[in-house]
């Protein structure tokens, strides 16, 4: 394995506000092989989302950097092609024209038309969305939305596929399926892929290893798991497995007893992320993005 | 495919009322007796108050003296038509006993220089409201794009277009007049004078509008888009048209709806004060004219100048429904 695919290192990013600039993250180092399942995990506010749109490109370092293959990450780009939270699927477009948006934009010079097509009805049968070819994401649920967003993101045939909070929005079941459709990809493609999550069982469930991030500003790597659980992962089973108990013990240490919340009581019942804190984690996720001063306080 | 939609809003009209009668009342109450109620109560308010009302051209018109004045427009429209129609029969009676005598003889055809009646001058109106509306759309459409996408230009422009939008098109016709005059010099016109005036005087006016919801519209892009847009690496050309047009089309339509309004406001005012043909032209002749008929006739124009407006603004949205991916917004 290459273990020089994907490499974040030194990364420092600042955002400017009036009260001078805010230090959102402080030189994170990450190594990531190829085909490797990484987890961002932390509280919210601490910069995972950051993390992951530093190597989208979306958002530039203010210092270090990001090397793909040896080659540094200067813009976003269909190689590291991002899942994101809300699926941010085209409302005006079909599922198949969502997806053909990706392709033809990737392999317009590449594939004949009808590759192009094949490709596309691939991807969509490879999220189990082929049903739906023709359906407007409003004429759909919120879970297939995430999965044709999923098939998007596939079809651009990225080296890492990123995802922020995929499947933060949907409920427990169906989050469950996607999971396994996700793992299941995983096993066909064999992606590189970041996901970023709030949910500990989540992690454990589908990383090889989980980095663990202590709070901002100025948030680092703080301990990283590896997850050394055969394949495939069967959920059921997993319940009652020792060394995944651990392992989800682990993170919750991290989480809850080393780098707690302040504001958060110990005793609360955040074992386990549901929907209604994650809700507040996004609000506050987008206050770090729009105005990092606010989270600065929050976190303080 | 027609007849048999038809048929099947008939027959699903009438499950309604056998599935549900009291929802069925209700609709029917509200869909129909309720504007007409409405109209009644305006229509008797209108004849009370018109019997009260003495003007130096006599008494204000109500709906009667109104009903009659359409009927004798319709008349006076048909009488015009048989005339012209009769100077044509005539000159090309002349010309064929011209030619029978010498085939190399040169004849001229002339057109019929009757004045215009009152269907006459609604089709001017409607040909010009429309010729100055899509030339402000095509102006205010990119352009809105353009200060909507780049926020340098848009900083550049909008002192310009707080300070013109507010310009009333009475202010703008002298200077739109002269314009046109100086440079609009040629022997043989396409467009008549007043056509071009009015044209650029609504244009003027209600270019605003469009300009304004398109550039907000366009600026309202939401970021998740966006940043799908820049993943994606889209070209200019594909961000605007797949990005960011679909998603600012609400707006744009609002835009129109509103410029379209202006526009068939700003048109009669101007015809009038210009002496353009069309509506307005039609009211102030009537209106000069002074005769016991005027008021009547003026307040034909008056209705008719609304049930236009009106007609217009559900064509716009017709299209809106047309175009829009949108299906399931309430269009109103």
């Amino acid at each position: 394995m290459n273990t020089k695919h994907l490499e974040i290192s030194g990364v420092d990013i600042e955002f400017p506000t009036p009260k001078g600039p805010f230090k959102a993250l402080d030189n994170i180092n990450l190594k990531i092989a190829e085909g490797e399942f990484v987890s961002l995990i932390g509280h919210s506010g601490c910069g995972k989302s950051t993390v992951l749109n530093i190597v989208a490109g979306l958002y530039q370092a203010t210092k270090g950097g990001v090397l793909l293959d040896g080659k540094e990450v200067t813009e976003p780009g269909p190689e590291r092609s991002v899942v994101f939270q809300n699926h941010s699927l085209l409302p005006w477009l079909s599922c198949y024209e969502n997806v053909e948006l990706a392709v033809k934009q990737v392999f317009g010079g590449t594939k004949s038309k009808a590759e192009m097509r094949e490709w596309i009805h691939h991807n969509l049968e490879l999220v189990h969305m082929s049903h739906a070819l023709d359906k407007r994401p409003d004429e759909i649920s919120g879970g297939m939305k995430q999965r044709v967003g999923i098939a998007r993101a596939l079809s651009m045939q990225p080296k890492v596929l990123l995802m922020d909070e995929p499947f933060g929005a949907l409920d427990a079941l169906t989050r469950a399926h996607l999971q396994d459709s996700l793992m299941e990809i995983q096993k066909s493609l064999n992606n590189t892929v970041i996901m970023i999550t709030h949910d500990v069982d989540e992690a454990v469930l589908l990383s090889d290893r989980i980095v663990m991030m202590t709070n901002g500003p100025a948030a680092s790597v703080g301990e990283i798991l590896e997850i050394d659980l055969p394949r495939p992962r069967d959920r059921i089973q997993l319940a009652d497995d020792p060394l995944y108990n651990r392992y989800r013990q682990a993170v919750l240490s991290f989480l809850y007893e080393k780098h707690s919340k302040p504001d958060v009581p110990r005793s609360a019942p955040q074992a386990t992320a549901s929907a209604a804190p994650e809700k507040q984690a996004d609000r506050q996720e987008k206050v770090l993005k729009e105005d990092p001063a606010g989270s600065r306080e929050d976190a303080a | 495919m027609q007849p048999l939609a038809q048929k099947l809003a008939t027959i699903q009209w009438l499950s309604l009322w056998i599935d549900n009668p009291k929802a069925a009342g209700q609709n029917l109450l509200k869909q129909l007796l309720l504007p007409l109620i409405g109209l009644l109560a305006f229509l008797f308010l209108w004849e009370v108050a018109a019997k009260n009302i003495h003007t130096s051209l006599g008494q204000f018109p109500g709906p009667t003296q109104v009903y009659q004045q359409s009927i004798s427009l319709v008349k006076e429209h048909r009488a015009e038509r048989q005339k012209a129609e009769a100077f044509y029969q005539r000159q090309e009676a002349r010309h064929a006993k011209k030619l029978a005598k010498n085939p190399d003889a040169k004849v001229k055809i002339r057109p019929y220089t009757g004045k215009p009646t009152f269907f006459d001058q609604i089709g001017t109106s409607l040909i010009t409201v429309m010729a100055g509306f899509i030339l402000a759309s095509l102006i205010a459409i990119p352009l809105g794009i353009m200060i909507g996408l780049n926020s340098s230009l848009y900083a550049a422009l909008n002192p310009l277009i707080q300070l013109f939008k507010p310009v009333s098109p009475l202010a703008w016709l002298p200077l739109v007049t002269m314009v046109v005059s100086a440079l609009y010099v040629s022997d043989d016109p396409m467009f008549a004078k007043s056509f071009i005036t009015s044209l650029f005087t609504v244009s003027l006016c209600c270019l605003w509008p469009t300009l304004i919801n398109t550039a907000v519209g366009v600026s309202g892009v939401s970021s998740d888009l966006q940043n799908v847009s820049r993943v994606l690496r889209l070209g200019w050309l594909t961000h605007v048209t797949k990005i960011v047009l679909p998603s600012s089309i609400p707006l744009v339509f609002t835009g129109l709806r509103l410029s379209l309004g202006i526009a068939w406001m700003v048109l009669i005012a101007a015809e009038m004060l210009a002496q353009n043909p069309g509506l307005g032209k039609f009211v102030w002749d009537e209106f000069q004219n002074g005769s016991s008929q005027s008021l009547g006739r003026i307040m034909v124009a008056v209705l008719v100048i609304g049930l236009i407006g009106f007609v217009l603004d559900r064509l716009m949205l017709l299209l809106q429904r047309r175009i829009s991916w949108d299906k399931s917004a309430v269009l109103r």
